[in-house]
């Protein structure tokens, strides 16, 4: 048995040992234990180094608002974390922790140098110093600072584990499952309410675990504590523990970080390690409780100083003693119970030293009683011990002056400078704290969200009240869900309300720079830090803690922002809500980043969107492009070719035979209605109403702006009935702006809009030999180029399939596009490829269709526009219905730097040696002899090696281009100029012949 | 002002540090200022130092409605670079980029600005497509960026993961070498000690009400929760908040405002040596000198003057840095917030002359403006000193949106094919 564990109490399993190691020694606990309880079971208090003066620090608190206690704790391989609080940690078999920020041992720490020199490292000094000389900033000083920051290191392998997220729509969730919390379950639950019920620790009973002594309703405060849970079960209530709320978000969306697995012995198979809820409720209740403020005083963060409520909790849960000698240090009566309670277990309690001179008579004659001595009106003036303190020195208090100092020894020292209540999750929501001047803390006051407060939250402590008061909380959601109720009453018995008084840092007879009193402990800010910031004109909260860091460290000022704020408003010489209170953020706890990815992760980060034809590409050695979330062939390399040689082959087959390309990724839109063709009027630059059903037009979609946002052929089935097609990217966008328009600018319009890009499976054949490949397989409609001239459309079968079936180009060969339900996509290429056979068919890539689409001077939105380009820029001011009285974009047109000369048009660029190819994205100039910085006036937006052409073919946008047909300009390039010629953008087939076949 | 030195530590040491007097007093109102600046974030702090330093006009005010730097200044990821694509934008950025260089020493306030570097990935042809334009046009206008293949951007950050199947594999970066990271609070503050020492006020919690003008249409002076104050000429730069203050004066700003968040992570030791971005997958970051990761998020989808933000889009930045960096998935968040960016049409920044006489403005930062801060700052001064652009911000007026020539930089990359 360990030396400090007492037999038989607390909850933990006295009957089942659990090892663990820490900084590589074997431990043993017990199961139920934390690191923390387990480590100050054998008595170990140091358990960590502070972040600037490598103070050695030992567990200040027993919960998730620990600043000091913090280790790393690994698992294994991947499966290790940096800054995990000990006091949190739940044991686990062969659970590895390490202390962190220490060169050398963790009691011989050499960073300890630090502390040595602290008089020349107060707050904000780095702002003063290391800029001199200049260039020792980059080299010396800031890679230093860097190396002594930081706390533990950063994993370093890859996580194994997965991690899982969740919906949950609830009537009504209650966070925090202390008495408060479960009283508002109890009440909500019998008033048959859906209720939720969270906390993060791996128990409900919040502070009744800590308080046996308590009795409820005639029971004892444990056994009512199961009897309430049993009966939430029994209603239905969901029970979640270990699980943090993390943050409170728009319209009662609650974030609940749930761990699954940390601490287990061994990990389930295919079991998630953390799970991400996203809860919806309709009313919530805020129940989580008070979190003790520590005294500031010199010396107060030495190893076994730690909060009085902290060593009741190792005492009462966990049967541990935090040492054998306490003193005890307050301004608030909770602190006498626990050395009551602490006297009781065996620990000799050598002081109750109090800072208030006048003490409740009853907290007297119970300290009498137990033999304790009572030192009223007392201060503290200092610790001593190196790794743990070992006496603290006290002094009375007469009319604000300290008298004379007596020393008394000690293995701990519990300190309670009262407590605040945790509103961090009401913080979230921007309601307002007000400052209650009575108990000289913030309580709630206007709420943004459907939400109710209840128990210490409120400011009231004690078990009666946290319970009727969360019962008053249940009630009131339960009636604003529509159900009449009447809270029900509780008797309470040995109940602990207490009242206390509260302080900045404590009175002292030492110097006012000799005095070292701890607010942010892990941060190492000291009063005197905030009284300097303060002092250099920080009067802002906010400027207090950015200058100091208060209240910045993992505990996220959970144990240091109201000690921080009624010493800074002293300073100031103002009241504290006057100096105000730094805003609370997201999450709760740190809380890993795994929880919050999910499943998102991998192969699932996105979806990967693949077409219905997809598997051919994969079965046929298909290389792949991204393209917004699609995957899409980009070449189908055969027998060791390159991609250059794959493209030439793929473009010489579709010139010279057929070509076959799955464009199903083409967005696709169907606008219907009797209005189709004024709302595509309105959106397209292009004329609608003449274009015949069975034709198609290519239309140009501008923005507000006027600048090109999307293109694509598009082709009218009947009066009503439009077959849009968008670019592969664009397709949402253009969907998302279409219902934009039809909603909130043409409401009056008649129009549906949907989309049809996963229904269609699109399958393109160019080349002279397309309509070969295709005629024996189409029924219901003529082909021949009389019957069905170049852009037509009509309704048919194709491969025995009902089809869409287009006849367009993209390539500048004679071309079709079939679409088929995607269904029967894969069957449909498989038909044509059979079909194809003897022409020679052959499949191109995204690739191929790029060079053959250039060849013909067709542009990529996107690629050969950028935003900032209009029709006319990319020549193609054709398009553009100069009748219509209005299009999106038509009044941008017309403003004066749209229409000034020297705007960028796009023209073809061809390069004096055709066996160089230009670099997308390379720059234009005039002159390549001028120095830097160099006027530009154009890049390169597309460049190919041309297969059909025997040379490099480019698209560029310069400055009045097409006014430089003919002109030599310059690419500057770092290893020398490139001269090409400005050419037209129409490089083979100028006359569009082979369209004509 | 004491000036700052190691020495000065060491001397104050000695008493115990009672000898630092205030960075910058807490002014009270005068009736009347030759300049107002409303919004005393780096931006506005900025202009008052320069207003006096270079233009000699030191009966100026800067007026916030909270505490200086409260604003985007002390909510953003740091993120200092200037390899924009368009010659406008490359010259401001470039500007404030040669006045980062030296700002520690000239302020005497260390503001640590860190040429770690800052590198962006490139997933799909289309952003290297994008981002060689962007490197050969820097490289044209003697800007400071280079391509990396997926190797050497390995090298150049460890932990990046270039495996090819990954969802959005690297296939390369763009890599600006003197680009970084510097400490936003201490911008702020160093300009206001600085233009304080030079005689200018900084009121805070002061917001103004209004912008009052004079029966000829000029600007007179604020109104503000402290009374009138008399101004000869305004300049109005108040991020998130511009377009509610330029509707008092009866301009309708171009401007959307939407929240945009951002995260940190428990402090570790060096693990990240640079500034990583990837506009892809919608991540950025950097580790601070502290020992935390900053992370940058997108824009929320709604706009809203709320200072919070969703929790959808965290969980997608979130996974894109866990994707992009996998040894991260078990680091810790700690603590996320939000600020509200202004946003124009073309997603490029207005600072210039409005169309009320002696009332000028600088806002439209979007999520880009920390890193402009000694430019925008030095070229607003310039405006308002002058009544003219400096030729650096000349093309950043707010005229541009009604003649239609717009420096969008986003547009520039944002499509893809």
């Amino acid at each position: 048995m360990s030396q400090f564990r007492i037999p038989g109490k607390g909850r933990v399993k006295h009957d089942e040992k659990v090892t663990f190691s820490f900084d590589g020694r074997r431990y043993e606990g017990l199961r139920g234990d934390t690191v923390a309880s387990a480590l100050l079971a054998h008595g170990i208090h140091l358990m960590g180094r502070s972040f600037k003066y490598h103070r050695p620090r030992g567990p200040v608190t027993a919960d998730s608002a620990e600043p000091n206690a913090l280790i790393g704790t690994s698992r294994g391989a991947g499966r290790f974390e940096p800054n995990t609080r000990a006091t949190v940690q739940e044991l686990r078999e062969g659970l590895m922790c390490e202390s962190q920020n220490r060169l050398g041992a963790l009691s011989f720490d050499l960073g300890a140098v630090n502390d040595a020199l602290h008089p020349l490292f107060p707050a904000g000094f780095y702002y003063k110093t290391f800029m001199w000389p200049r260039s020792f900033w980059d080299r010396l000083y800031e890679p230093v600072i860097r190396r002594a920051a930081g706390l533990g290191r950063a994993p370093s392998e890859v996580d194994p584990d997965r991690y899982a997220s969740r919906y949950l729509h609830t009537d009504l969730l209650v966070v925090g499952g202390g008495p408060a919390g479960i009283a508002a379950a109890l009440e909500a639950a019998r008033a048959g309410v859906r209720v939720t019920l969270v906390d993060e620790t791996p128990e409900m009973g919040g502070s009744l675990l800590s308080d046996p002594e308590v009795e409820i309703d005639g029971q004892a405060a444990w056994d009512w504590l199961a009897a309430a849970l049993d009966e939430l079960r029994a209603r239905g209530v969901r029970l979640m523990t270990r699980t943090t709320a993390i943050g409170y978000y728009h319209q009662n969306m609650i974030g609940l970080c749930e761990k699954l697995t940390d601490h287990l012995d061994t990990l389930p198979e295919n079991a998630p390690r953390e799970r991400m809820w996203r809860v919806r409720a309709t009313r919530v209740v805020l129940a989580q409780g008070a979190l003790e403020k520590p005294l500031v005083f010199h010396g107060n963060d030495r190893p076994g100083v730690m909060l009085a409520g902290a060593a009741q909790s190792y005492l009462h849960r966990w049967g541990v003693k935090v040492g054998e000698r306490a003193v005890i240090v307050t301004s608030h009566d909770s602190a006498w119970h626990a050395a009551f309670d602490l006297a009781e277990a065996g620990t000799k309690i050598v002081a109750i030293v109090d800072t208030r001179a006048a003490l409740a008579d009853e907290l007297r004659a119970e300290a009498r009683v137990r033999g304790i001595e009572v030192l009223a009106g007392h201060t503290v003036t200092g610790t001593r011990g190196r790794l743990r303190v070992a006496s603290v020195t006290v002094n009375p208090v007469e009319n604000g002056r300290v008298g004379d100092p007596r020393m008394l020894h000690c293995d701990c020292l519990l300190m309670s400078g009262g407590w605040t209540p945790s509103l961090h999750l009401f913080s979230h929501t921007k309601g307002s704290l007000q400052w209650d001047e009575a108990s000289r803390t913030f309580l709630p006051g206007r709420m943004t969200e459907d939400c109710h407060i209840a128990g210490a939250g409120r400011g009231l402590w004690g078990y009666l009240d946290a319970l009727s008061d969360g019962a008053e909380a249940g009630a009131a959601a339960a009636r604003a869900l529509g159900h009449a109720v009447e809270p029900t009453g509780f008797a309470v018995a040995h109940d602990r309300p207490g009242t206390g008084e509260s302080h900045k840092e404590l009175p002292t007879d030492r110097r006012s720079h000799r005095v070292r009193a701890f607010v942010d402990f892990q941060n190492d800010v000291t009063a005197k830090d905030l009284r300097l910031a303060v002092r250099e004109g920080m009067r802002s909260i906010e400027h207090v803690k950015r200058y100091t860091t208060n209240g910045m460290a993992t505990d996220q000022g959970k144990m240091s922002n109201i000690n921080g704020l009624m010493i800074a408003s002293d300073a100031v010489g103002k009241a504290p809500p006057e100096v105000g209170l730094t805003t609370f953020r997201p999450p709760y706890t740190p809380t890993s980043f795994g929880a919050f990815a999910g499943y998102k992760r991998g192969a699932t980060f996105e979806v990967t969107r693949a077409t219905p034809i997809d598997a051919f590409a994969e079965a046929n050695g298909a290389v792949f492009e991204p393209v917004s979330l699609w995957r899409r062939a980009w070449y189908f390399p055969q027998g060791g070719e390159d991609m250059e040689a794959a493209v030439a082959r793929e473009c010489l087959a579709t010139r010279g035979g057929v070509g076959i390309f799955d464009a199903s990724t083409l967005g696709k839109i169907e606008v219907a209605g009797p209005d189709a063709v004024e709302f595509m009027n309105r959106m397209y630059t292009n004329p609608w109403t003449k274009l015949a059903p069975g034709r198609c037009r290519y239309g140009v979609l501008l923005g507000e702006d006027g600048y090109i946002r999307d293109d694509g052929v598009i082709g009218r089935l009947s009066d009503d009935l439009f077959h849009v097609t968008t670019t592969t990217g664009g397709a949402a966008r253009v969907l998302n702006m279409m219902e934009d328009y039809l909603q909130t600018e043409w409401p009056d319009l008649d129009v549906w809009l949907t989309s049809t890009t996963e229904q269609w499976a699109t399958v393109a054949l160019n080349g002279p030999k397309a309509r070969e490949v295709l005629d024996g397989l189409v029924e219901g409609v003529d082909i021949s180029a009389e019957a069905m001239p170049h852009m037509s459309v009509a309704e048919c079968r194709v491969a025995g399939f009902r089809a869409r079936l287009f006849r367009l180009s993209f390539t500048g060969e004679l071309g079709f596009e079939v679409n088929v339900p995607a269904r029967h996509g894969l069957a449909l290429w498989e038909a044509l490829m059979e079909a194809g056979k003897p022409h020679g068919i052959t499949p191109y890539g995204t690739e191929t269709m790029h060079v053959l689409r250039a060849e013909k001077g067709f542009i990529i939105v996107g690629q050969d526009t950028d935003g900032t380009v209009t029709p006319d820029d990319a020549g193609l001011g054709w398009a553009i219905g100069k009748k219509k009285p209005d299009f999106v974009g038509k009044r941008s047109l017309a403003r004066p730097d749209l229409v000034a000369g020297g705007r960028k048009q796009l023209v073809g660029l061809m390069t004096e040696d055709g066996a160089v190819k230009l670099e997308e994205g390379a720059q234009i100039v005039l002159d390549p002899d001028q120095p830097k910085p160099m006027k530009m006036v154009g890049h390169v937006t597309s460049s190919y090696r041309s297969a059909t052409l025997g040379r490099s073919i480019a698209m560029a946008l310069i400055e009045d281009g097409r006014a430089r047909e003919g002109e030599t300009v310059h690419v500057p390039m770092p290893d020398g100029v490139v001269r090409a010629k400005v050419t037209s953008t129409m490089f083979y087939d100028p006359d569009g012949e082979r369209l004509k076949l | 002002m004491t000036r700052y030195s190691a020495f000065a530590v060491v001397k104050n040491a000695l008493t115990g540090h009672k000898g630092w007097r205030e960075q910058w007093p807490d002014a009270e109102p005068k009736k009347e200022y030759d300049v107002i600046i409303v919004g005393a974030g780096g931006h506005g702090l900025g202009a008052a130092y320069y207003l006096a330093r270079e233009h000699g006009i030191t009966n100026v005010a800067v007026i916030d409605k909270g505490w200086l730097g409260g604003g985007n200044t002390g909510r953003n990821t740091t993120i200092i670079r200037s390899n924009y694509l368009y010659d406008e934008s490359a010259k401001l950025y470039d500007h404030a980029l040669d006045l980062w260089d030296g700002l520690s020493q000239e302020l005497n306030y260390n503001v640590m600005f860190s040429r770690r570097g800052v590198m962006m990935l490139a997933h799909n042809v289309h952003d290297v497509q994008s981002f060689q334009r962007h490197v050969h046009s820097n490289r044209l206008n003697g800007v400071d960026n280079r391509w990396l293949s997926p190797e050497e951007a390995k090298a150049f950050c460890p932990p990046l993961n270039i495996s090819k199947d990954a969802r959005y594999p690297v296939m390369g970066a763009a890599l600006q070498m003197r680009a970084g990271t510097a400490r936003h609070d201490a911008v702020a503050w160093g300009y206001a000690r600085a233009a304080a020492a030079r005689g200018v006020d900084i009121i805070q919690n002061c917001p103004v009400i209004a912008i009052r003008r004079g029966p000829d249409g000029a600007v007179t002076g604020v109104d503000t929760a402290k009374g009138f104050i008399g101004a000869k000429k305004v300049a109005v730069s108040a991020a998130g908040h511009t377009s509610v203050v330029m509707q008092s004066a009866g301009v309708r700003m171009p401007l959307e405002s939407f929240p945009l968040q951002a995260l940190v992570s428990e402090p570790v030791k060096p693990v990240f040596p640079c500034v990583v971005m990837s506009n892809t997958v919608h991540a950025y970051i950097s580790q601070s000198d502290k020992g935390e990761l900053v992370i940058g998020s997108g824009t929320d989808q709604y706009t809203s003057y709320s200072q919070r933000g969703g929790l959808p889009l965290i969980e997608h930045t979130v996974a894109a840095i866990c994707e992009v960096f996998p040894i991260f998935n078990r680091m810790r968040m700690l603590r996320k917030w939000g600020g509200i960016v202004d946003v124009t049409p073309d997603r490029s920044a207005i600072i210039g002359k409005t169309p009320v006489k002696n009332l000028f403005v600088n806002c439209g930062w979007g999520t880009g403006g920390f890193k402009a801060t000694p430019g925008a700052a030095h070229t607003l001064a310039h405006t308002v000193a002058t009544g003219e652009p400096h030729p650096i911000n000349a093309p950043f007026t707010l005229d541009r949106f009604r003649t239609g020539r717009l420096i969008d930089e986003a547009a520039a990359a944002a499509v893809a094919h």
